[in-house]
């Protein structure tokens, strides 16, 4: 009996593997050149290390627009990160503790025109936008275009986890005789900050990896972020420097793997498919 | 339900804590969406006397985008890279994956997981370089490959540029629909599986009459949001620029070509308008299908 039951299993097995690896090699095949070329002696579109070295590397530091980028990339990033999670954070504090009058249409809304304004089609309006309020070639108008596009999905994130925050800490420390700001403090925001950490960890990514809006609204060589600075290494003959660009973009792209590996850890991958598009 | 907590924040605080958000999103994603209308409604430029002085010519853009051969172009090829890359690549590659690893070993599966999420996280104009160096026709990885079985080496982006962008997106985008699969597998009760592991049901029974019908509305969701995903994707330019000769000129692309390098802000509102009107009908799909499901 076990031995029968046991055969066409192990034949499922061969199936799954037949299946599985072509997939697995598939999704590897054109990710290690990201992780070979940089190292390599004689970087090309093929994968061959040669001799390792870190001159490539070296090249990108020697590389003005390329420092620039990274700072560049930072101040977008980082003042996306600011703006979305403290407006995102006061909004959602108010639609999950305060019932009103057409709250849930104001959700519904919200998330309806921040699935539906996205991609080149939404970029038309958004740059002549930012031109009519003179933002382009500026990173503030980079930062307000994509928070507006971020905050909607962060504040109903935010909502949903302070929702299952219970209400009766902040009740009782007002009964106590804490002001509304020391509840808001000293006790809300301690409890609401591993909400507020992922929001603010998925935004950064975002905004550090956002390609489109700068492309779109900014024209100064010196105000690219690293993903359109990219486009400006040429070797001296006028071809691309592949050596460079390789290095460039692990540099651009580890910050991104090692936040994605910190919400693994601490608060698994499903808290965030929403975000991610 | 509304205790003390209640009375916590006034009307006015309330007001001026949902200001910032409220006027952020409003300013740079409602407006916009409705002044795209009007703006389509105008012969605007960004060179050029109509710069200065735009005209109100009502719906005579949205006739020349149906009489456009270049909007149908695009609108077939974005249909295709719709239906290749989200719905047979990502969706179809995303089933067998989450098939793949379901009851199984958690670090099994958190390994295979681990390299498509790899493939959906790094940023985009780096995946465009991966992708110009994989399927490059005389160093690409891909041709390597095939070389050293024994295969000519193919000119990817000039003869089979469609495929190439569907390849690259389908790559770009599985994650979601595994993770969205997985996680709808795991809401199906053991017991069922269990007990059609003890009458010594086929695998592929398994999947037709137990996982389809009890994850359908979760196919559901996926495809529309990958759907809508994909038709907005824009990430094919930095591969292919919308060429050769527009074959992988997708819709954003043609929007970016007439709007941004031919500075047509008038025709390009209009062909924008016309996609945005398509987003919207797949996101009040979704709305009510999520609305059905989770929420209170």
């Amino acid at each position: 009996m076990i031995r029968k039951r046991r055969r066409p299993l192990t034949a499922l097995e061969i199936v799954r593997y037949i299946v599985l690896i072509p997939i697995l090699a598939f999704f590897l095949a054109p990710i290690v050149w990201l992780f070979v070329t940089p190292f390599s002696s004689r970087p090309s579109l093929s994968i061959s290390l040669g001799k390792p070295t870190l001159s490539n590397f070296v090249r990108v530091f020697q590389n003005k627009i390329a420092l620039l980028a990274f700072r560049n990339s930072l101040i977008i990033a980082v003042g996306t990160v600011v703006l979305v999670t403290v407006a995102a954070l006061l909004a959602a504090y108010v639609l999950s503790r305060k019932k009103f009058k057409g709250r849930d249409i104001l959700l519904y809304v919200l998330i309806l025109f921040s699935s539906v304004v996205t991609g080149v089609a939404a970029m038309v309006p958004l740059f002549m936008m930012n031109l009519k309020l003179g933002l382009i070639d500026k990173h503030l108008g980079v930062i307000l275009t994509m928070s507006g596009g971020l905050l909607p999905t962060s504040v109903f994130i935010l909502k949903d986890f302070i929702d299952s925050i219970s209400i009766t800490y902040e009740e009782a420390a007002l009964v106590d005789g804490s002001t509304p700001l020391q509840v808001m403090f000293r006790i809300f925001l301690p409890l609401s900050s591993r909400g507020v950490i992922v929001i603010a960890m998925l935004t950064f990514v975002n905004a550090w990896s956002n390609f489109l809006v700068p492309f779109i609204l900014l024209r100064s060589t010196t105000l690219y972020p690293i993903s359109i600075a990219i486009y400006t290494f040429f070797t001296e003959i006028g071809v691309p420097d592949i050596g460079m660009i390789s290095a460039y973009s692990l540099m651009y792209t580890l910050p991104v793997i090692v936040v994605y590996l910190i919400i693994e850890k601490r608060f698994g991958f499903s808290f965030y498919g929403g975000l991610k598009a | 339900m509304r205790g003390s907590a209640h009375h916590l924040i006034g009307k006015k605080t309330g007001i001026l804590m949902l200001l910032p958000s409220l006027v952020l999103i409003g300013t740079f994603l409602v407006f916009p969406a409705i002044w795209v209308l009007y703006m389509g409604m105008t012969n605007e430029t960004l060179t050029g006397i109509r710069a200065a002085n735009p005209q109100f010519v009502g719906l005579q853009n949205f006739v020349r985008i149906f009489k456009d051969r270049f909007f149908y172009n695009a609108l077939k090829i974005s249909l295709l890279f719709v239906f290749g890359s989200a719905i047979v690549g990502q969706a179809g590659l995303g089933m067998t994956l989450s098939v793949i690893t379901y009851r199984k070993s958690k670090k099994f599966r958190s390994f295979v997981q681990a390299v498509v999420i790899l493939a959906w996280i790094i940023p985009e104009v780096v995946v465009a370089y991966l992708w110009v160096a994989f399927l490059d026709k005389d160093f690409g990885t891909l041709n390597n490959v095939l070389h050293w079985l024994g295969f000519e080496k193919i000119n990817w982006f000039y003869d089979y540029p469609v495929l190439s962008i569907i390849l690259f997106n389908t790559w770009r985008g599985t994650a979601f629909s595994m993770l969205l699969f997985s996680a709808a597998l795991e809401t199906i009760p053991p017991s069922y599986l269990e007990a059609a592991d003890v009458m010594n049901v086929s695998p592929w029974r398994k999947f037709k009459d137990i996982i389809l019908p009890n994850i359908k509305s979760y196919i559901f969701t996926d495809l529309i949001l990958i759907t809508l995903w994909t038709f907005n994707v824009f990430s094919p330019y930095l591969l292919t620029h919308g060429g050769p000769s527009f074959k992988t000129e997708l819709l954003p692309i043609y929007i970016y070509r007439n709007a941004f390098r031919y500075f047509k802000i008038g025709y390009g509102s209009a062909i924008s308008a016309v996609v945005l009107g398509i987003n919207l009908a797949l996101a009040l799909v979704y709305l009510r299908l999520s609305g059905r499901g989770a929420r209170k």
